[in-house]
């Protein structure tokens, strides 16, 4: 219903005055901004200003000689030429070209054979795969830090054992890896119940009539399941990018277990950490997180805009 | 589409087929890697902390330390795990509750009413989706310590109230459950349109709310960078950013070694509220899931 229909019915309903009408119809405008106003109040305070305040301070430097200079864009400059910064990205990104794949692959996989009721006792799988999502993300690093680890891990005792040389999960060559794995522990299960709630969602008709053509149950997950949830597919996707590049608590909570393994610039957030905190550069690390949301805004819409034209064009 | 968890059509399904074993291995295999980190945590908060370097991981040692850990766990550092514990319920609540309820009023007024940039505010709360909650972490840090706001939980709690997905769901979800014709209904009655939404609208879209509610919930209980930053005083710490604190202190040479089982016994306590919690709204937040991947 339209705002027009909904005055016609109230004035139809009596014979309102003047001012009255005018008020109400002032209401009227007015009411979804009313509903709306505790979210956009919170949005402009919490999310706009503290962007546009780190966009405003990293255009600044602040010295204890001099006080504070305008040097306009320098510190996106300096950060397109800061190698740590770069390796941090780097760093992210093998991570993400590991990890992503490697998650949303079994994702896919187990709701696909879940959903074809090729396997029984579905909600068991449900459940057990989930469960790691309702670990606190510090906790599951910690939680795989000490699996990990060289004194108690279960890994190395096993080793141990059976006489062979334990592998070293924490130095720099397996960390990420070892925090890719974290990771694929901790969401693989997520993901799958997005997909397989999208799976769900596609009338059986559709497979029954590939039954009738003769499709095999590979054939039907091939050609009818899978594409039908790419959009929950891709969804899941985006997010993991967007997790990916702001990844932090997991590198910063195996900082303390295993210190040697990886630099403070490990991952962008946590060279924006240790610039804030142990080198006090809040300008440049502004201007870090600030390079960071851009990027990251950007990916994700441009990756949810072929979606969104993919789609229309189907 | 609707929202709408198994349809009885699809469980007779699984009945016709014998059960594929290779996939039935398969997911067995997994299911021991998804548990078995768990699995380990759980055995391991029996023991003393000697126990956990001379016994085997993933069996019990002879004697059951248990109790005696959560006693030390309550102990330590005068009590702060408790502090702690009670920091996080209380931020997570808070955070959760009234970041729903904002979200609830907001996606209603995207459902229900038609007005001048409409999609363009919509728009802009999706977009907002993108850009990563760490990124705000530092700026906020700045803006707080600027207004005073920091080592306090309002730090925490404030910033957590806007929550853009809760918003998008809340919107779906108001759509498909709410019918015109109730609000039309008692528009005719006389009805105001906040008493229509808390009357009428809010017992229809419950369902969702409490899906909203459960993985605000989730986000703040497990929130760790922004209270890092903005928190200072040890006996304001969240469970997150405690146990992280234990478990640095822990690696250090010295007495701070017998912290490894109490980091590994708060992990357990820290743990246990949430899977209680998803196993008993498993309706709702199944739910939730099939809800964010509606629309993609």
């Amino acid at each position: 219903m339209t705002l027009s229909e909904n005055s016609l019915r109230l004035e139809s309903q009596g014979t309102p005055r003047k001012n009255n009408y005018s008020w109400s119809r002032f209401m009227r405008k007015a009411t979804p901004f009313l509903f709306l106003s505790p979210f956009l109040i919170g949005f402009l305070v919490f999310m706009v200003y503290p962007l546009i305040y780190a966009f405003n301070l990293s255009l600044y430097r602040k010295q204890i000689i001099g006080g504070v200079t305008f040097i306009g864009l320098s510190n996106y400059v300096k950060s397109f030429q800061d190698p740590s910064f770069w390796e941090g990205i780097r760093n992210v990104l093998v991570f993400g070209i590991i990890q992503i794949p490697i998650m949303l692959g079994l994702a896919l996989l187990f709701a696909t054979l879940i959903d074809s009721g090729v396997v029984h006792r579905v909600s068991i799988f449900r459940l057990g795969y989930f469960l790691p999502f309702a670990v606190p993300n510090v906790v599951a690093a910690l939680i795989w830090g000490y699996f990990y680890g060289q004194s108690f891990g279960p890994i190395t005792q096993l080793a141990n054992a059976l006489h062979l040389q334990p592998p070293v999960f924490l130095n720099a060559q397996g960390i990420i890896p070892s925090i890719a794995n974290i990771s694929v522990w901790q969401y693989t299960g997520y993901n799958m119940l997005i997909i397989y709630a999208a799976m769900k969602a596609i009338p059986t008709e559709l497979y029954e009539a590939a039954k009738v053509d003769g499709a095999s149950e590979w054939q039907i997950a091939w050609n009818i399941r899978i594409p039908l949830v790419m959009p929950a597919i891709l969804l899941t996707f985006i997010f993991s990018i967007i997790g990916t590049l702001q990844l932090f608590n997991e590198p910063s909570v195996l900082n303390t277990v295993a210190p040697t393994a990886m630099d403070r610039h490990f991952t962008p957030n946590l060279y924006v950490y240790n610039l804030a905190f142990a080198n006090k550069q809040f300008d440049y690390s502004a201007a870090i997180s600030f390079t960071l949301a851009i990027v990251t805004a950007a990916v994700s819409s441009i990756v949810l805009f072929v979606i969104f034209r993919r789609e229309a064009n189907q | 589409m609707t929202v709408q968890t198994l349809s009885p059509v699809r469980k007779n399904k699984s009945r016709l087929h014998a059960g594929n074993p290779v996939a039935y291995i398969i997911m067995s295999v997994f299911l021991v890697y998804f548990l078995i980190p768990l699995v380990w945590l759980f055995i391991s908060s029996t023991k003393t902390n000697a126990g956990l370097f001379s016994s085997f991981g993933l069996w019990f040692d002879k004697s059951i330390n248990i109790i005696q850990n959560l006693k030390n766990l309550f102990a330590r550092d005068g009590g702060a795990y408790g502090l702690w514990m009670k920091n996080t319920a209380i931020y997570a609540i808070n955070a959760a509750l009234f970041s729903t309820i904002i979200s609830a009023l907001a996606g209603y007024a995207f459902a229900q009413y038609r007005f001048k940039g409409r999609n363009l505010l919509f728009g802009v709360v999706l977009a907002s989706v993108f850009v990563p909650a760490t990124a705000f972490a530092l700026p906020l840090y700045l803006l707080e310590s600027k207004a005073g706001l920091t080592d306090s939980l309002l730090a925490i709690i404030l910033p957590s109230l806007v929550n853009p997905f809760g918003v998008y769901l809340m919107r779906i979800y108001t759509e498909q459950a709410v019918s015109q014709d109730l609000i039309d209904a008692a528009r005719v009655d006389g009805a105001g349109e906040f008493r229509i939404f808390v009357t009428i609208v809010f017992r229809l879209i419950a369902p969702g709310f409490v899906t909203v509610f459960l993985f605000a919930f989730v986000g703040a209980w497990n929130n760790f960078f922004l209270p890092l930053l903005v928190l200072s005083k040890s006996s304001l710490y969240p469970l997150t950013v405690g146990l992280a604190y234990w478990a640095g202190l822990a690696t250090q040479p010295g007495n701070a070694q017998v912290l490894y089982i109490l980091v590994i016994m708060g992990s357990v306590v820290a743990i246990l509220p949430l899977m209680v919690v998803f196993l008993f709204l498993q309706r709702f937040w199944q739910e939730g899931l099939s809800l964010g991947s509606l629309k993609g």
